[in-house]
C-alpha cells in the first residue's frame, strides 16, 4: 500500500507539558484510518496538527511527498469534521455546503452542480434552503459532511463527529460514514474515544495512551492479538486473571490460584515460575457443570447474578480468591443457572492473551 | 501563498497596534494630562498638592463629594426598592400589555435626566403647574422640590429602569423547579420572595445598584437644574472649568482625578463583593406566570403602571407644553395652542438636529467598528498587547463624562491637533464614553461562537479576513444590531461631555435643549425634547422588530 499520510517524530508541547513525545506513522491512500484512545491521550491534538490547526514543536508531516509542517490549513486540501458540527448559522444548507467551493473560486455553474451532487450523496438535498437550526442532529451531521466532501479533499478529518448524537442515531451515521467513505475511497483520518464506533468503520486503528501510541492494527488483531494490557482493556471488555507459569517436557503452560493447569504452547520469551496477567474475554470463559466440575479440572466459581440480554446471557460470577469474572454465554434454550449455584470455568487457550506482570509486553506469538 | 498569509498575519498585527494607538492618543494621554495638571500649581509650574489640599479643606468644595455620596447611595437604595418589586410581579404574574409596559419602563429611563428635571420644575416647582393647582383648590403649598429631594426624585424615576432591566433578567434564569421545591417545603408567598427569590437575584441586583450609583454620581444636568444650592461634585467640576466667575482648571482637574479615585474604588468593592457572591444559574424551565386574585391583581396593576406613570408623567407634559402658544420670543407659555414652536425650531435649529444624526451616526459607526475588531483580538488573538487593550477599553466605565470631556479639551487645545470645536473632538468622547459597553457584549457574543466555526472556515479555504467577514461577523450581527440601537439612544441623549465640548457649529439636540432650557421656560426647548423622544421611541420599536426575544441589556 502507497503511504500517503506520513508523520515522522511529531512532537507536541503546550509550555512546558509534552502532550505528544514522538509519534510515527503512516496512512495509506484511501485508507480509513482511526486515532482511539482515552480523553486526553493526545488523538484530537494529532489530528488538529494533521488539519494545521494546532502548532507543531517538532517532527514532519507529509501529504504525498509534500512537507505540510507551515502549510496554511486553508491550503492543505482537507475537509474537516468537527465534533460540534461546525455548520454557519446564518448560511442556508446550500451556502454552507457550497462554501468550500466559493473558496476555490470555481464558477457559479460547477459549484451549484457538485453542491447539489454531494447534498444528493448524504441525502440533504431537500432541506438545501433551509437554514440549519431546522434540522435535527443526524441532519446537521449529514450537512457538515457534506460540506467537507465537497471540496473533494485529499484527506478527510473527522473530530468525534457521532459524540453528540444519540446511541441509535450514532449507529445509523457510523454505516453512513463508512459507506460514503468506501465508495469515495478517500484517504480518512477519524477520532474517538468508542473503542465499538472505531471497530466499525475503520480499516485500521491506532490505540493511544498518554500521547504515545500503544498499537496499530486492523480491528480483528486489535481484539485479538492486542499487544499490552492497556489495549486489550480498552478495546472490548475482558477478565484479568493472575496466573503463573510452568515450562515442561510435556508443554507450557498456565498455572492459577485453585490447582487449574492450562497448556499454553504458542507463548515466547517466557521463564519458568513468572508471574503474568491473563487477559481471558467473557466470551472466552466456558461454563461447566455435572461431572466436569472439580478441583484441578477447571477454575470453580459460584454465580453471583445473570443478566439476560436476549443473544446472550451474562453471568458475573466469583472465583475462589473472590475476584468477580464476566462470562457471556449465548443464550440457552433451557434455565439460567440460579444466583449462588456452584459452576467450573474452561478456558479457551487458544484465544485468551497473556501479559508479563507489569502488563507492557505480550507473551503470546 | 506565503505572502498572503504573511499579509493576513500582519492585518491582524497593524488592528491591534493602530487601536492600541488610538487608545493611547485619545483616552491615555488626555487622562495623564488631567493627573498632571491635577499636581501641578499654575503658578510656578511645579509639582504641588495645593489643590487637593484646597478641596479637602473647604467646606464649599468637599461637602459636593458628600453630597454627591449621598444623592448617589440614596438613588442606589430607591431605585432597588422601586425596580426589583417590579420587576419579581411583572415576572410572576399576568400583567395586561406586557410589551407596552416594558417599553415604557424602557422608555422612561431614555431621556437625558436633566430634561426631567426641568419637566419636574415646571410641574411641581415655585411656579409649577401642579404646585398652582394644589394651592388655588386646596390652599396647601407642597413642599418644595428644589435640593436634594428633587435630584431623588429625578434620578430615582430616570434609574430604576436599571434595576428592572437586570433583575428581570436573573430572574428569566430562575428555575420554577427551585419554587416548587420551596413550595414543596413549605416557604410560599412573602417568605419566599425574602428568602429564596430575592438572594437568587442578589447578583443582579448589587450590579444593577452599582450601575445607578455610578450614573446618579456623574450625573450633571440634574443637580444643576434642580439642585439650585445643593451642589454635587460634577457641577463643581463644570463651575471650575468654564463657569462665569473664578474658573480654575487646574483645580476642575483635582477634582477630577479626587472623583476617578472614587469612582475606581466602587467598582473594585463592587467586582470584590459579585465576585464572592457569584454563582450562576440557567432555568430550564422558566417561571410560569400566574394570575393573581381579584385584588392582587388590582394592586399591581396600580403599581406597575402607577410607576410608569409618574417617570412618564414629566415627557408627557414636555408634549403638551410644545403645542402651546407662546410669546414671540418663545420664552413665556400663552393660552391656547399652536405649531408656532415647531416652526421657530425648524426654521432656526434644524442644525441641531443634523448635528445629531451625523455626530452621533458617525460614532456609532465608529463604536461598531472598533468593537468588532476589539472584542476579536480579545477574544480569539490573546496576547500582550491585546490584552493590554483589553484592560485600557475597561477604563471608561469608571470616568465621569464631565471628566472624558475636560480632558480632551485640555490636551487638543493646540497647535498640532487642534481638535476643540471641531465634531471631531465629539464623536471622540461619544466613542470613548460609549464603546465599552459594546466591546463586553461583543465579547460575550463571540465567546458563545465556537472556535471550531472559525476552524471550519478556514478548513474550507477562507483566509482570515474573509472568516471574519462573511462569517464570524454575520454571526454576530443580530445581538450587535440590538447593541447598537441601544447605544444610539444613550448617544443622542448624552450631555455631561457634550456640554463642554460643543461649539456653535456641532450643538446637538441635547445641548441645544440644555441651553435652552438653562435661560426658563421655552416652547421650543419643549418642541426639541418632543424630537428627541420621537427619535427614542423610533430607535425602540426597530429594537423591538429586530431583537429575537425583545430582550433589552444596557
Amino acid at each position: 500500500m502507497e503511504s500517503w499520510i506520513k508523520i515522522r517524530n511529531a512532537m507536541k508541547k503546550y509550555g512546558d507539558f509534552v502532550a505528544i513525545p514522538d509519534i510515527s506513522l503512516d496512512i495509506a491512500r484511501g485508507e480509513f484510518f482511526t486515532l482511539l484512545g482515552p480523553s486526553g491521550c493526545g488523538k484530537t491534538t494529532l489530528l488538529r496538527m494533521i488539519a494545521g490547526f494546532n502548532t507543531i514543536e517538532g517532527g514532519e508531516f507529509y501529504f504525498g511527498d509534500r512537507l505540510i509542517n507551515d502549510l496554511d490549513p486553508a491550503k492543505r486540501n482537507i475537509g474537516m469534521v468537527f465534533q460540534n458540527y461546525a455548520i454557519f448559522p446564518h448560511l442556508s444548507v446550500r451556502k454552507n455546503v457550497a462554501f468550500g467551493l466559493t473558496n476555490r473560486k470555481f464558477p457559479q455553474e460547477t459549484i451549484q452542480r457538485q453542491a447539489t451532487k454531494f447534498m444528493k450523496l448524504m441525502k440533504i438535498e431537500e432541506y438545501a434552503d433551509r437554514l440549519p437550526e431546522k434540522l435535527s442532529g443526524g441532519q446537521q451531521q449529514r450537512v457538515a459532511l457534506a460540506r467537507a466532501l465537497a471540496i473533494e479533499p485529499e484527506v478527510l478529518l473527522m473530530d468525534e463527529p457521532l459524540s453528540n448524537l444519540d446511541a441509535k442515531l450514532r449507529v445509523e451515521m457510523r454505516e453512513v460514514i463508512k459507506e460514503i467513505q468506501n465508495r469515495l475511497r478517500i484517504t480518512t483520518v477519524y477520532v474517538t474515544h468508542d473503542q465499538e464506533e472505531a471497530m466499525a468503520v475503520s480499516d485500521r486503528i491506532a490505540v493511544m495512551d498518554r500521547g504515545t501510541i500503544q498499537q496499530i492494527g486492523s480491528p480483528k488483531e486489535l481484539y485479538q492479538r492486542p499487544s499490552n494490557l492497556f489495549v486489550a482493556t480498552f478495546l472490548g471488555r475482558t477478565n484479568i486473571l493472575d496466573a503463573t507459569l510452568y515450562l515442561s517436557e510435556d508443554g507450557n503452560g498456565l498455572h492459577f490460584a485453585g490447582g487449574y493447569d492450562l497448556p499454553m504452547p504458542n507463548l515466547k520469551n517466557v521463564k519458568n515460575g513468572q508471574r503474568v496477567a491473563v487477559s481471558v474475554r467473557p466470551e472466552e470463559l466456558v461454563i461447566k457443570e455435572g461431572e466436569d466440575v472439580g478441583r484441578g479440572k477447571c477454575l470453580m466459581a459460584k454465580v453471583v447474578y445473570s443478566t439476560f440480554l436476549g443473544l446472550n446471557t451474562h453471568y458475573i460470577v466469583e472465583l475462589e480468591n473472590e475476584k468477580r469474572v464476566e462470562i457471556i454465554q449465548e443464550s440457552q434454550i433451557y434455565d439460567i443457572i440460579e444466583n449462588g449455584t456452584v459452576i467450573g470455568l474452561t478456558i479457551k487457550a487458544e484465544k485468551i492473551n497473556v501479559f508479563t506482570e507489569d502488563g507492557l509486553t505480550s507473551l503470546v506469538k | 501563498m506565503v505572502r498572503q498569509r504573511k499579509w493576513q498575519h500582519d492585518f491582524w498585527f497593524v488592528a491591534s497596534f493602530a487601536i492600541l494607538g488610538l487608545y493611547l492618543l485619545f483616552m491615555v494621554y488626555p487622562l495623564s494630562t488631567v493627573v498632571r495638571q491635577s499636581v501641578v500649581d499654575e503658578t510656578t509650574g511645579r509639582f504641588s498638592l495645593r489643590y487637593m489640599r484646597q478641596f479637602f479643606s473647604q467646606p464649599y468644595y468637599y461637602r459636593t463629594l458628600l453630597n454627591s455620596f449621598k444623592v448617589a447611595i440614596t438613588t442606589g437604595f430607591a431605585a432597588v426598592i422601586v425596580g426589583t418589586p417590579l420587576a419579581y410581579l411583572y415576572t410572576m404574574y399576568e400583567v395586561r400589555g406586557r410589551k407596552t409596559l416594558q417599553l415604557l419602563i424602557i422608555l422612561s429611563s431614555m431621556s437625558a435626566p436633566f430634561i426631567g428635571a426641568y419637566a419636574w420644575i415646571l410641574l411641581l416647582g415655585r411656579a409649577g403647574a401642579i404646585t398652582k393647582f394644589i394651592q388655588t383648590t386646596f390652599g396647601y403649598t407642597i413642599p418644595n422640590i428644589y435640593g436634594f429631594s428633587g435630584i431623588l426624585l429625578v434620578l430615582t424615576t430616570k434609574l430604576f429602569p436599571l434595576v428592572f432591566l437586570y433583575v428581570s433578567g436573573a430572574l428569566k434564569n430562575v428555575d420554577n423547579s427551585l419554587l416548587e421545591a420551596s413550595a414543596n417545603m413549605g416557604c410560599t408567598g412573602v417568605k419566599r420572595f425574602f428568602t429564596v427569590v430575592l438572594p437568587l437575584c442578589m447578583p443582579s441586583i448589587l450590579a444593577a445598584s452599582l450601575m445607578v450609583f455610578m450614573r446618579a454620581l456623574a450625573d450633571f444636568g440634574t443637580p444643576l437644574m434642580i439642585g439650585e444650592g445643593y451642589m454635587t461634585f460634577p457641577v463643581i467640576i463644570y463651575n471650575q472649568y468654564i463657569g462665569e466667575v473664578g474658573t480654575n482648571q487646574n483645580f476642575a482637574s483635582a477634582i477630577s482625578v479626587i472623583a476617578i479615585i472614587i469612582t475606581l474604588c466602587f467598582f473594585l468593592v463592587q467586582r470584590y463583593l459579585s465576585n464572592r457572591h457569584s454563582f450562576s444559574m440557567s432555568a430550564m424551565h422558566s417561571l410560569e406566570r400566574k394570575k393573581a386574585s381579584a385584588v392582587g391583581n388590582f394592586f399591581i396593576h396600580l403599581y406597575a403602571y402607577g410607576v410608569v406613570a409618574i417617570s412618564l408623567l414629566p415627557q408627557v407634559y414636555l408634549i403638551f407644553l410644545s403645542f402651546r402658544k407662546t410669546s414671540t420670543a418663545g420664552i413665556v407659555f400663552l393660552e391656547g395652542y399652536s405649531l408656532k414652536s415647531y416652526q421657530q425650531v425648524f426654521s432656526n435649529m434644524g442644525g441641531s438636529i443634523w448635528n445629531t444624526i451625523r455626530i452621533c451616526g458617525i460614532a456609532l459607526f465608529i463604536i461598531i467598528v472598533l468593537a468588532i475588531l476589539i472584542s476579536y483580538l480579545v477574544v480569539r488573538r490573546r496576547n500582550i498587547t491585546n490584552a493590554i487593550i483589553d484592560s485600557l477599553s475597561m477604563i471608561p466605565y469608571i470616568i465621569p463624562g464631565a471628566v472624558v470631556g475636560i480632558s480632551l479639551i485640555t490636551s487638543f487645545n493646540n497647535p498640532y491637533l487642534p481638535l476643540v470645536g471641531t465634531a471631531t473632538i465629539m464623536i471622540v468622547s461619544m466613542v470613548i464614553r460609549r464603546i465599552p459597553y459594546t466591546i463586553r457584549s461583543s465579547v460575550a457574543i463571540l465567546s458563545q461562537i465556537p472556535l471550531s466555526i472559525d476552524e471550519a472556515a478556514e478548513s474550507l479555504g477562507a483566509g482570515k479576513i474573509k472568516t471574519l467577514v462573511q462569517i464570524t461577523v454575520p454571526m454576530m450581527l443580530n445581538g450587535i444590531f440590538a447593541g447598537a440601537i441601544m447605544s444610539w439612544v444613550t448617544l443622542i441623549t448624552e450631555l455631561s461631555s457634550s456640554i463642554l465640548l460643543y461649539s456653535f457649529r456641532t450643538q446637538t439636540l441635547n445641548v441645544a435643549i440644555y441651553t435652552m432650557v438653562a435661560k426658563g421656560a421655552d416652547g421650543r426647548a419643549c418642541a426639541l425634547s418632543t424630537i428627541l423622544m420621537l427619535f427614542t421611541v423610533a430607535s425602540l420599536l426597530l429594537f423591538n422588530k429586530f431583537s429575537k426575544d425583545g430582550e433589552i441589556m444596557l
